[in-house]
């Protein structure tokens, strides 16, 4: 047997996708222009599926910062900060993610990937309990392969399913960790964290929530979702990423635990991997700030969803579960998503394509993520194009409006 | 009865709003696992007939389901439909299977000892 033959059935299925012309996996953006804007295939593409939240990658202050960072302390920091140290870049930006969430410790990573892999599979080991949602991204199921503690699965967004869990496992010895997401990356819906934490305080369990793809978009002051259930003081670990709606790339995790640091010389993902370029490190700095300064992209970005989820209900679409910065268009297969989703890359619209098993319950979807930097206009041209395009492809109804006001004439 | 267990049957389903991600197999799943298993009856063959009972709609060849199936490979499913699978199974009996545990079950057979040790287990 080869070392490739066990990924034969993938191999098949991504030979599937590929002869439908363009791959979803291997798009090439030529030039990108903004953070709604690109060049694919010498054609100026709109960018729907970037998850560039606030749109910050070409913010002038976050830019200015990076390229400062570069010409004062250069390209990289070439090794770890246990073996080579930390930059002062790097404390500073610890301890502002730690005064903006009102905790008292941070540790960035180098990766969002990363923060997640490297705090769970550490915070718990051997005789210790793991419970993740079903639906959880591949770094929280990657970090259960880590840890020797035992991992339990609870149903989607089901408390109740945590709770029965949680019950069963009642006399078990042993410390209890409950991971639970901000946003789901895939269908966009958001955990009742309010009713997870109330079973977790039940059975004593920490609770750790990924808000990834929550920050600045949820809570008062852009925090996630904690902040939005008022939850932040009962919610022992946070875990985030400088990649979507800070602009740049990394991870962080902070927490109230008084011996949280010790993290930093047991958690491997952290000792033995290069540590972020100062570059990087002060554009988040700034764009942090940024979240901070102006509210005002929260409700822009907001409005966005507003605008590209009601337009696409209305024209009658299956999307996920609750409005939000990403929202998933539902389709019947695989086959029928591809289409779709090449058929508006040849319209010039960008989106991501979900097709199993990356998506729960084997699902298709089409991945539109908003930015408070898409104009009204823009989602309104992409409604208008997906509208053709499901109409053509027989995914919608012919015409459906037309009959609405036939009937109320 | 185990009175634990009488609670957990009166728990409310799943939320709708979950609901409408369900596909239509996952739906007739749902459907098919209202039935609580009375702890003192767990017998092996009933707990056969109930994964048969999920395996059946992703049977979509003309072979019966045995103990001998492997599940991945002789049935039309995914890695992510059979941990679903698995989740309703874990309420119907009342037990927990840890994920290092859903790696090592191929066949039915597998399943159904392992459902069979940790009902064992929690009785014991």
């Amino acid at each position: 047997m080869g070392l490739f033959d066990r990924h034969a059935g993938i191999v098949e299925a991504y030979r599937d996708v590929r002869t439908t012309g363009a791959d979803p996996f291997q798009i090439r953006m030529d030039r990108v222009l903004s953070p709604t804007e690109a060049i694919i295939d010498g054609r100026r593409t709109l960018l729907v599926g970037t998850n560039n939240y606030f749109g910050l990658t070409y913010d002038p202050a976050c830019m200015e910062a990076a390229i400062e960072a570069i010409r004062a302390e250069g390209t990289g920091t070439t090794g770890s900060r246990i073996a080579n140290g930390s930059y002062g870049q790097h404390v500073a930006l610890e301890q502002e993610i730690a005064a903006f969430y009102g905790k008292k410790h941070c540790m960035v990573f180098t990766t969002g990937y990363q923060a997640n892999l490297g705090v769970i599979s550490t915070l718990v080991g051997q005789g210790d309990l793991l419970l993740i949602d079903a639906d959880s991204h591949a770094s929280i199921y990657d970090a259960c392969k880590q840890t020797q503690a035992e991992v339990v699965r609870f149903k989607h967004n089901d408390p109740a399913s945590l709770d029965a869990r949680l019950r069963r496992l009642a006399d078990r010895p042993g410390n209890r960790l409950v991971v639970l997401e901000g946003i789901y990356s895939m269908l966009g819906d958001s955990a009742p964290l309010k009713e997870f934490i109330d079973v977790c305080k039940k059975y004593g369990a920490y609770v750790l929530v990924d808000e990834a793809h929550s920050l600045g978009a949820l809570g008062a002051n852009g925090r996630g979702l904690a902040e939005e259930a008022g939850v932040l003081d009962d919610v022992h670990f946070v875990v985030g990423t400088f990649s979507k709606t800070l602009g740049a790339i990394g991870g962080y995790c902070v927490s109230n635990d008084p011996d949280f640091d010790v993290l930093r010389v047991v958690t491997r993902a952290y000792m033995f991997t290069a540590s972020l370029p100062t570059s990087i490190v002060a554009s988040v700095r700034a764009a942090l700030k940024v979240v901070q300064a102006r509210p005002e992209l929260r409700t822009r970005l907001w409005d966005n969803v507003r605008t590209l989820y009601d337009g696409l209900a209305a024209q009658g679409f299956t999307l996920g579960p609750m409005p939000g910065p990403v929202v998933g268009v539902h389709l019947p297969d695989r086959a029928t998503t591809i289409g779709f989703w090449r058929a508006m890359l040849d319209a010039g619209v960008y989106v991501n394509v979900a097709v199993p098993p990356a998506t729960p319950n084997g699902v298709s979807l089409l991945r539109c993520s908003l930015s408070a930097a898409h104009t009204p206009e823009q989602l309104t041209h992409m409604i208008d194009v997906m509208t053709g395009i499901g109409r053509q492809m027989g995914v919608l109804p012919a015409g459906p409006r037309l009959k609405v006001v036939a009937q109320h004439g | 009865m185990n009175p634990a267990f009488g609670s957990h049957a009166a728990d409310p389903k799943p939320g709708t709003r979950g609901l409408i991600l369900r596909t239509a197999h996952n739906l007739a799943i749902d459907t098919a696992t209202l039935a609580q298993v009375d702890a003192e009856q767990t017998s092996r063959g009933e707990v056969m007939a109930e994964i048969v009972r999920h395996l059946t709609p992703f049977n979509t060849s003309d072979v019966r389901i045995t103990g001998a199936t492997v599940i991945s490979k002789d049935l039309s499913i995914d890695s992510l439909a059979i941990m679903d699978m698995m989740l309703d199974l874990e309420d119907s009996y009342d037990i927990s299977i840890p994920l290092n545990v859903v790696a090592e079950i191929h066949t039915v057979d597998e399943l159904a000892d392992t459902i069979l040790r940790l009902r064992a287990e929690r009785q014991g």
